[in-house]
């Protein structure tokens, strides 16, 4: 094993450059070292300037994301050790605009998310006296591996279609819209088709299926589109030949 | 500088803020509520919560007896109506989060299922897997969304408290993205910005969770109370300090040393049997748990690794199916972070600092002494979880007190008359120190590392589970130390464009005050309650310390520590009585 390891990275400060550089630095190789340890010394011992998100180091709070060797990535969750000898080249998410460094523009998604209503939508909302929803645990199975999104946005990082078509809503919006929709607790899924539906939804996806692969946490965001492209579909059939009931 | 006006600020995106958030604009749709986050709000720490959230649901279940556990967890420091109301509305918030879409595990025949938890008789923790805070906190903040009077500053870290005509009027933040500082004036303002468990080297909490909150309060000239109280959880991963569910253990799991033997038994906390007893053994309290980690250490009975001592925590016996069900993500850390899989090994653990008990004064409607400002969740100290927090209380308490703080702070902005007088001074005034820092003026040449580091240390060696008077004698005087070479700070970051290392710089600032007033509550605290073990004082003394401390800050100086009784209602302190 190496004693130390050269990680390259990505650097834009919008003050001093008007384009990103690359920057080496040699940090100390530990066993125990995940990418964001090494961007800690970094930070800490060798270079203030570098700027990063990062907080539960747990790989649940999904603020650590970036490219690693060209891969999405949570820094926290990826060792050193599967990279060396390097050099370890890190950058920002790819396909968000960058706002400094490692640092990108969360905007856009922060958007997506509320256009397609993620909450639990119901004609008359519940009172606590009433008691909770029944809900079987198969209901629960139904949606849950959906809720599991951590919003990381290594998904969007990974989807060809997100970067050419910045209309579409991309592959955990739709996930998330498809969380409510399977759970049996809400009423809401016409409000949200019409909002997937859009030229911009669904669409525009090409089941490329990277997303589903980098996911941390198993979500399938390409299997959650490809099940929603079919109740559209069938929801648009129905609606010419029956166009009273509609959808 | 801009100026941005708004009725009510909440300041913190997690589960208590935005619980508050949500308060507010139920209340009064009408106030222009603004939430403050120095983080995306699903970024928030609320997100690590694992077990669960307790409240009373089933039919065998009883307010009497969560009440009573809480007590008794607390070792009477509790405040006897706080907890009263607290376990009352406990049932309802949670079966609000049930209604804004929580997945919590179900009964087959689709009621919530409850599991077990430490120092609990009745099994009443709700629980969506062991990943309960995440689930609460996306449920709360998708939730959240769908009001449009809930105005949202991402990534904005507040610096500074306006206070002016003996109330609070505001904030000053910096905004992350452009380096520009901004005052926002409101009527009321809430505290949720968490604990500060990063004071600490070795920690469950999140990098941001630096204190920032209390700090905020500290100077503005509210007291902050019973901060020598901080919780190790008993089982964290060594190195990463990762916590490992205590549902691991209401599960089933076993705590073993060096020889697999269940030492639990030799601390008088009951008999070892094969499956879980409640109260007893692996389910007792984790004050009591992380202490007999230290006396099996001190007899050589723990296993020494790279990373400091530990036992094990076994789960090998509850099998693949059970442990896929109700830890799954227990299995993930491990397979993460340690490189082992727990359905075929043993778990090294060690205790880690988890919790503080403390926080900024309030009363029962999240009210702090200064008019116009609240708190809730891990920032604020009602108190309910009094000298130990009994677990799964801190997820239950930031919806019941998120939602108490919300509605006070709403009924007080329609009533309060607009923000007016010093306000604009005092953010010029503000908006001059943070950026003379950035611009590098008058450092030493200190790192901002290097500081953290040493105050982490200081604390660690004279704050920890066991303290005495001249252990904390040090600690307090390597803290007055290097909040003086704090000052020394040089940054190499000029740059106003999301500068995170001004943002580390005023967090070490914040963490130094936390650090001061745990280590001040702590000297006066001549007594061993809870989770503050005092060696040269081990008996608890109800005489003089049925009692909350509060610490106020001096400009020069350590702290001014006063004493406030504790409300008791019908529990007379007794006996802490586990597994017998």
């Amino acid at each position: 094993m190496p004693q130390t390891v050269t990680i390259e990275i990505r650097r834009y400060r919008p003050e001093e450059e008007a384009e990103p550089t690359w920057q080496r630095y040699e940090v100390p190789f530990w066993r125990e070292w995940m990418v964001l340890d090494a961007l800690n010394y970094i930070k800490d011992h060798v270079d203030g300037t570098l700027s990063f998100r990062w907080s539960c180091r747990m790989g649940v709070c999904g603020s650590c994301g970036m490219m690693v060797n060209g891969n999405p990535a949570l820094t926290c969750a990826t060792y050193l050790e599967t990279l060396v000898p390097g050099p370890v080249q890190v950058e920002p998410l790819r396909g968000f605009p960058v706002i400094r460094d490692l640092v990108c523009d969360l905007t856009d998604f922060i958007t997506k998310l509320q256009r397609v209503q993620p909450w639990i939508v119901r004609e008359t909302e519940g009172t606590p006296a009433q008691g909770e929803y029944r809900q079987t645990p198969d209901e629960l199975a139904a949606y849950r591996p959906y809720a599991m999104c951590i919003n990381c946005l290594l998904c969007y990082a990974a989807c060809p279609i997100y970067e050419l078509e910045p209309g579409f809503l991309g592959p955990a919006v739709i996930a998330l819209a498809q969380r409510y929709n399977l759970d049996s607790r809400d009423q809401g899924r016409e409000a949200r088709m019409d909002v997937l539906s859009e030229h911009d939804g669904i669409w525009a996806c090409t089941l490329v299926g990277e997303c589903s692969t980098v996911c941390p946490k198993h979500v399938d965001p390409a299997g959650a589109i490809q099940r929603y492209k079919l109740d559209a579909a069938v929801a648009w059939v129905k609606a010419l030949v029956l166009p009273r009931s509609g959808r | 500088m801009e100026t941005h006006v708004h009725d009510v600020l909440v300041i913190g995106g997690g589960g208590a803020g935005l619980r508050a958030a949500i308060a507010v604009a139920e209340t009064d749709p009408a106030l222009r509520v603004a939430m403050v986050s120095k983080v995306y709000p699903m970024r928030s720490h609320t997100v690590s919560a694992e077990g669960g959230a307790a409240a009373v649901i089933k039919p065998d279940d009883s307010l009497d007896a969560h009440a009573y556990d809480t007590i008794s967890g607390g070792e009477w420091l509790c405040d006897q109506d706080a907890v009263e109301l607290f376990v009352r509305e406990a049932p309802e918030e949670m079966l609000r989060l049930e209604h804004w879409g929580c997945p919590w595990n179900r009964e087959p025949d689709g009621h919530v299922a409850v599991r077990a938890f430490g120092g609990m008789k009745i099994r009443r923790t709700w629980f969506a897997a062991d990943k309960t805070g995440f689930h609460l906190l996306h449920a709360l903040f998708q939730t959240s969304l769908k009001y449009a009077s809930i105005a949202r500053y991402d990534e904005w870290f507040v610096t500074r408290l306006l206070v002016g005509e003996g109330r609070c009027l505001g904030v000053v933040a910096l905004e992350l993205a452009s380096g520009e500082m901004h005052a926002l004036l409101a009527k009321a303002v809430i505290l949720a910005t968490g604990g500060g468990g990063r004071v600490f080297p070795f920690t469950t909490n999140a990098n941001i969770k630096t204190g920032d909150g209390m700090a905020l309060a500290y100077r503005a000239g509210v007291p902050l109370k019973d901060m020598e109280f901080v919780q190790y959880h008993p089982t964290g991963l060594p190195f990463t300090g990762i916590l490992i569910t205590e549902a691991a253990r209401s599960e089933g799991g076993w705590l073993l040393n060096k020889d697999g033997y269940r030492y639990l038994q030799d601390y008088d906390l009951g008999r070892p049997e094969p499956t879980p007893v409640l109260r007893a053994m692996e389910l007792g309290p984790r004050d009591r748990l992380s202490q007999a980690f230290v006396k099996e250490m001190e007899k050589g009975r723990t296993i020494e690794t790279a990373h400091g001592h530990v036992v094990h925590l076994d789960v090998r016996h509850l099998g693949e199916p059970v442990i896929e069900a109700k830890i799954p993500f227990v299995r993930e850390l491990c397979l993460t972070y340690e490189h082992l899989d727990p359905v075929h090994e043993l778990i090294p653990v060690r205790p880690v600092v988890h919790y503080m008990m403390g926080g900024v004064h309030t009363d029962l409607t999240g009210a702090t002494p200064l008019p116009g400002l609240y708190a809730a969740g891990e920032t604020a100290c009602v108190s309910i979880n009094g000298a130990n927090r009994l677990g799964s209380n801190s997820l239950t308490e930031i919806l019941v007190f998120g939602a108490r703080a919300g509605r006070a702070a709403a009924a007080y902005a329609a009533r309060a008359p607009a923000p007016t007088g010093p306000t604009r001074a005092q953010a010029l005034d503000e908006e001059r120190r943070v950026l003379s820092k950035v611009r590098g003026d008058g450092g030493g040449g200190e790192r901002v590392a290097t500081i953290r580091t040493a105050m982490q240390r200081a604390l660690e060696a004279g704050a920890g589970i066991y303290r005495d008077e001249v252990g904390l004698r040090r600690a307090a005087e390597g803290i007055e130390g290097l909040k003086a070479r704090a000052q020394g700070v040089t940054l190499d970051d000029r740059s106003h464009t999301f500068n995170t290392e001004v943002v580390a710089f005023l967090e070490l600032e914040n963490m130094l005050d936390v650090a001061e007033a745990i280590v001040h509550a702590a000297l006066v605290r001549r007594e061993s309650r809870g989770a503050h073990q005092r060696t040269d004082f081990p008996a608890r003394d109800d005489n003089r310390f049925l009692a909350h401390s509060l610490a106020y800050r001096s400009p020069n100086g350590p702290p001014r520590v006063d004493l406030l009784p504790v409300t008791i209602t019908r529990w007379p302190p007794g006996e802490r009585v586990y597994g017998r």
